[in-house]
């Protein structure tokens, strides 16, 4: 057996495709979920990928933290439902404050993709159980407004729960506070991340394939569970 | 004071009045045709719209008689699905897939106002992939600025590319390529082309007609504005010059995310089978649409003006007639299908209104709460512009600059000098990492790039079941073209050809942006239909058609134009870009040489940068050796008998081997063969030539195809095994040993541009 994950498209989502095709590459069945409808169809998990929900208007995720289909997201989530959020679902997870902290302007100011050397540093939450403690990947990384940061006492119940579950190596690319690339909520179940493992799940159109283990992680947690 | 309303039941009574129309670009021969074809004097709409229709950027009036040439010379084809003339042409790649792929250029607005001109010339190019019935799948942009030292240049180049990026990131299409060039001739006319690539199964090409009387005209999207009105007639089609008036308000403003709501509302109309006939918005707005789909169609058309959705009321009808407000589509709708349209507009939050319909009159009649302001018959107004028969004249100064050899100036005699030359070379701005531009730019969504900048095509999956996909080059050497426009616009060609070639696909259609002066200076029209010729000749000994293009004319400061600069965008099919030949070349493989090196110093970056040098003649561009050359790495790519390959272009070979061990962090160590001078052989731009690097398992059979192709070998040497401090080693220099350790070189390489930009 397999789960189905959702991918939420809201108006300017832009790798809604490319985590779709994600799901499917690791073996999993992927369902389209759309932005102004409040029903998940019976997804086992949901993505919210990057890309420019509502153009950032306002400011990134803060729109889409409101469309109908958050309401029944954050629910779910605090069920313990898996959630990861790529980039602008990142900032979508921020926004509905299932994660702490916010994501702020690059501080070069200026857009920034490249291939981007992670350090795993937490691989047990839904979303990375596949990969171990330390584990060095490359996977794309292109954002505007990726700066994560929050206040210090935060940051340092992060560090101490161990809910940093990845950081930036060789280079911070968008001043990233402890140079943090994606991080989760208490129960493990809600991931943020800034770069993007959708774009690393083929050697042909990706830096590696270091991307895919996301997907793989929470598709055998899910069976796992089923099969319970 | 209310804006009065001038009527056509008041045209003909009121001959006398004095009417605008040098104002809106139009010269007096024209504005008295338009009151022969009326038999009356027209309506300030009228006026408006004849004269942003027959603007140069729209009529092509002074390039139509030229352009024939490429229909005239067509080659026997049956690639071509839709042709010249549509918003787009229409290759057939295979297995059912149709792909559209066209190139713009947004030169004066992106002068002007950087930002907003590179951002709506992406937004354009984009609506026109759209309008064919294809999915945008890819961007490139060529673009060429001034001087890199100038103080101007920093403003310009950091505005354009941070507006392809705000634009091009938003609308969620990967920027696979282009290229970015600096020379004094763009110093107050930089180039900003954009070129966009689309992807459609065949059975839903769709085209601008506005077909059924009766039928619904809607218009949809972004609401209409004041911004970009008659910019194409006062920005496109005028020269700049000190101390005119300020032309911000004729640069139109872009909204990325609109667009992105655009392209996936249009689409979903498109395969539900709601569409008659699609027209996008771009230059000329309102006028340019509504008489071009009602020309193509049933002739005519009743456009009720007054229901267009502003974004301020205060517009008067000319000005919303004019007004080139981005993110905007029109489509021809079966009265039975409108609410399924308006029903898909709304589920994507886009504006969409029924302004007008179909009619058999053919008149387009356009009222004004009820009120009659334009009646005119569409096709004098969308096809039957003037055209112009421009006088041409040589210039004299080509022989001076011809004489001017080359050949005669100063070069590097020794091992020492050749290394000094290679570092100024390597970190010169035209041959310096483009990384400062493209890492802003997001090359990887949509997860069809198979290969981007700065590879020699940029490569796009078109089928994830089959693996077939398409690669595109855009190339020109303006330098080359000031020396000689019909050999400049072939060299453009040639390279383009090759880059495609080079990645292991086939090239198959033609698209071109060709940048030039003013046509009323003889010499530059002069220059214009060598390169037209040139091109079109080129094209047909290669086989390959052009599909359609774009001129930029006016493109110079007072009596200074730009070096000619034909762009020319190739594309290549591949049936499975797995295959693709990459320039990664792999340890231990052997580096050959494909292709002659001759004494062509002219016109090369080396006589550029070194000595701000502009003479000669240009190097031969042999069509048949191309296409030869061409031919042999498609089928060594086929039977898998190259690990990588890069052309030998701008920069020679010593900027491909620099490129090639940059790309990879492996170095070389090549030796200057018997009987070549070194310099020479490093820095020569000799066209039709391609470094390739083959593993020892497949040599023997790549040389053996080499031998079957007549092909030039020369071995160079062997890619170094992986190291700590890789190099690329040059022996037998002068006697001597070039070292250039990958790091220094690398270092050189990607400095520049932070320093530019600082």
């Amino acid at each position: 057996m397999t789960a189905r994950i959702g991918v939420v498209t809201f108006p300017g989502s832009l790798d809604d495709g490319d985590a779709r095709r994600a799901v499917r590459v690791a073996g999993g069945e992927s369902v389209a979920l759309w932005h102004g409808d409040a029903d998940l169809k019976g997804v086992d998990a949901v993505v919210l990928p990057g890309g420019f929900s509502y153009g950032d208007y306002l400011r990134c995720g803060a729109i889409a933290r409101f469309a109908p289909v958050m309401s029944v997201i954050v629910e779910a989530a605090r069920e313990g439902m898996p959630v990861l959020g790529i980039c602008n679902g990142f900032q979508i997870l921020c926004e509905s404050h299932l994660l702490p902290g916010a994501l702020t302007r690059n501080d070069s100011l200026h857009f920034v993709c490249r291939d981007q050397r992670l350090r795993i540093e937490s691989p047990s939450t839904a979303w990375t159980s596949q990969y171990v403690h330390g584990q060095e990947i490359v996977i794309p990384l292109k954002n505007g407004e990726g700066g994560y940061v929050a206040d210090e006492r935060t940051l340092d119940e992060l560090e101490g729960d161990g809910r940093v579950v990845a950081r930036y190596l060789d280079i911070n690319p968008n001043g990233s506070r402890r140079n943090i690339a994606g991080i989760c909520n208490e129960a493990g179940n809600v991931v943020g991340l800034m770069p993007h493992p959708e774009h690393a799940v083929e050697d042909l159109t990706g830096p590696s394939t270091d991307g895919l283990g996301f997907f793989a992680s929470v598709l055998s947690l899910l069976v796992a569970v089923g099969s319970l | 004071m209310a804006h009065h309303i001038d009527l056509v039941s008041e045209a003909a009574g009121t001959p006398d009045i004095e009417q605008p129309f040098a104002e809106l670009g139009l010269k007096a021969d024209e504005y008295q045709r338009i009151r022969e074809i009326l038999e009356r004097r027209p309506t300030s709409a009228e006026l408006a719209m004849y004269s942003v229709m027959w603007s140069e950027h729209c009529s092509y009036k002074s390039s139509k008689v030229h352009l024939r040439a490429f229909g005239d010379k067509k080659p026997d084809t049956d690639v071509l699905l839709v042709g010249i003339g549509e918003n787009a042409g229409v290759v057939d790649v295979g297995d059912g897939w149709a792909v559209t792929f066209k190139i713009e250029s947004h030169n004066h607005p992106s002068y002007v106002e950087p930002y907003q001109g590179a951002a709506t010339g992406i937004g354009g190019i984009v609506r026109d992939i759209l309008s064919m019935g294809a999915r945008p799948m890819a961007v490139m942009d060529p673009l060429r600025f001034g001087d890199p030292d100038h103080p101007d240049t920093r403003r310009v180049l950091t505005g354009v590319v941070s507006g392809i990026a705000g634009y091009g990131n938003c609308l969620g299409l990967p920027n696979i390529g282009g290229e970015v060039v600096f020379d004094p001739s763009y110093q107050g006319n930089p180039l900003v082309n954009a070129l966009c690539v689309g992807a459609m199964r065949h059975e839903d090409i769709h085209l601008a007609n506005a077909t059924g009387v009766g039928n619904l005209v809607v218009l949809y999207g972004a609401r209409t504005g004041g911004d970009g009105i008659g910019g194409v007639s006062v920005l496109a089609s005028e020269t700049f010059d000190e101390g005119g008036p300020a032309k911000r308000p004729s640069v139109q403003v872009g909204d990325p995310f609109m667009e992105k709501l655009l392209i996936e509302c249009t689409l979903e109309v498109l395969h539900a089978g709601l569409v008659e006939g699609i027209q996008d918005l771009g230059g000329a707005g309102i006028s340019c649409a509504t008489s071009e789909l009602a020309s193509n169609g049933e002739g005519g058309m009743h456009v009720e003006l007054d229901r267009v959705p502003l974004r301020d009321s205060s517009l008067t009808p000319e000005e919303i007639l004019m007004s080139e407000s981005q993110e905007r589509m029109c489509a021809v709708v079966v009265p039975e299908n409108i609410d399924a349209f308006l029903a898909i507009c709304e589920k994507w939050d886009v504006t969409a209104t029924v302004i007008g319909e179909v009619t058999d009159t053919g008149r387009l009649i356009i009222t004004w709460h009820g009120e009659v302001i334009v009646d005119v018959p569409p096709r004098t107004v969308a096809h039957e512009g003037p055209v112009y028969n421009r006088p041409m004249q040589r210039p004299d100064w080509l022989d001076t600059l011809a004489a001017n050899d080359p050949l005669t100036l100063p070069r590097p005699t020794d091992a020492q000098q050749v290394r000094d030359t290679w570092w100024v070379m390597a970190g010169s701005p035209n041959l310096a990492s483009k990384l400062w531009v493209t890492s802003q730019y997001d090359r990887y969504v949509l997860g069809n790039t198979v290969l981007a900048q700065p590879e020699d095509s940029g490569m796009i999956r078109i089928d994830e079941e089959s693996g077939l996909g398409v690669a595109i080059s855009t190339d020109c050497n303006g330098r080359i073209a000031k020396l000689d426009p019909y050999i400049g616009a072939q060299h453009a060609l040639a390279e383009a050809y090759r880059n495609v070639a080079t990645t292991g696909a086939t090239p198959l259609a033609v698209t071109n942006c060709l940048n030039f002066g003013s046509p009323e200076d003889p010499e530059v029209m002069w220059q214009f239909s060598q390169a037209v010729e040139g091109l079109a000749d080129a094209c047909l000994q290669l086989g390959i058609p052009v599909t359609g293009g774009n001129v930029s004319f006016y493109n110079q400061t007072g009596d200074v134009a730009i070096h000619p600069t034909p762009v020319v965008g190739v594309l290549g099919v591949i049936d499975d870009v797995q295959r693709r030949t990459p320039m990664s070349w792999k340890p231990g493989d052997s580096i050959l040489l494909l292709g002659e090196t001759r004494d062509d110093l002219a016109g090369s970056e080396w006589a550029h940068e070194v000595h701000r040098h502009l003479g000669g003649r240009p190097p031969t561009v042999d069509l048949e050796a191309e296409r030869s050359l061409g031919r042999l790495l498609v089928w060594a790519c086929r039977d898998g008998l190259l690990s990588a390959a890069h052309d030998v272009s701008d920069g020679g070979l010593a900027q491909t081997l620099t490129d090639m061990a940059i790309h990879t962090g492996l170095g070389a160590s090549v030796s200057i063969p018997d009987g070549a001078d070194p310099f020479m052989l490093l820095w020569s731009e000799t066209t039709t030539r391609v470094v390739v690097s083959v593993d020892r398992e497949h040599l023997a059979a790549f040389l053996a195809m080499c031998a079957e192709h007549r092909q030039t070998v020369t071995p160079l040497g062997r890619v170094a095994s992986n190291s700590a401090d890789p190099a690329l080693v040059v022996e037998r220099v002068y006697g001597g040993t070039v070292t250039l350790p990958l790091g220094d070189l690398r270092a050189v390489s990607e400095a520049t541009f932070p320093r530019l930009v600082r």
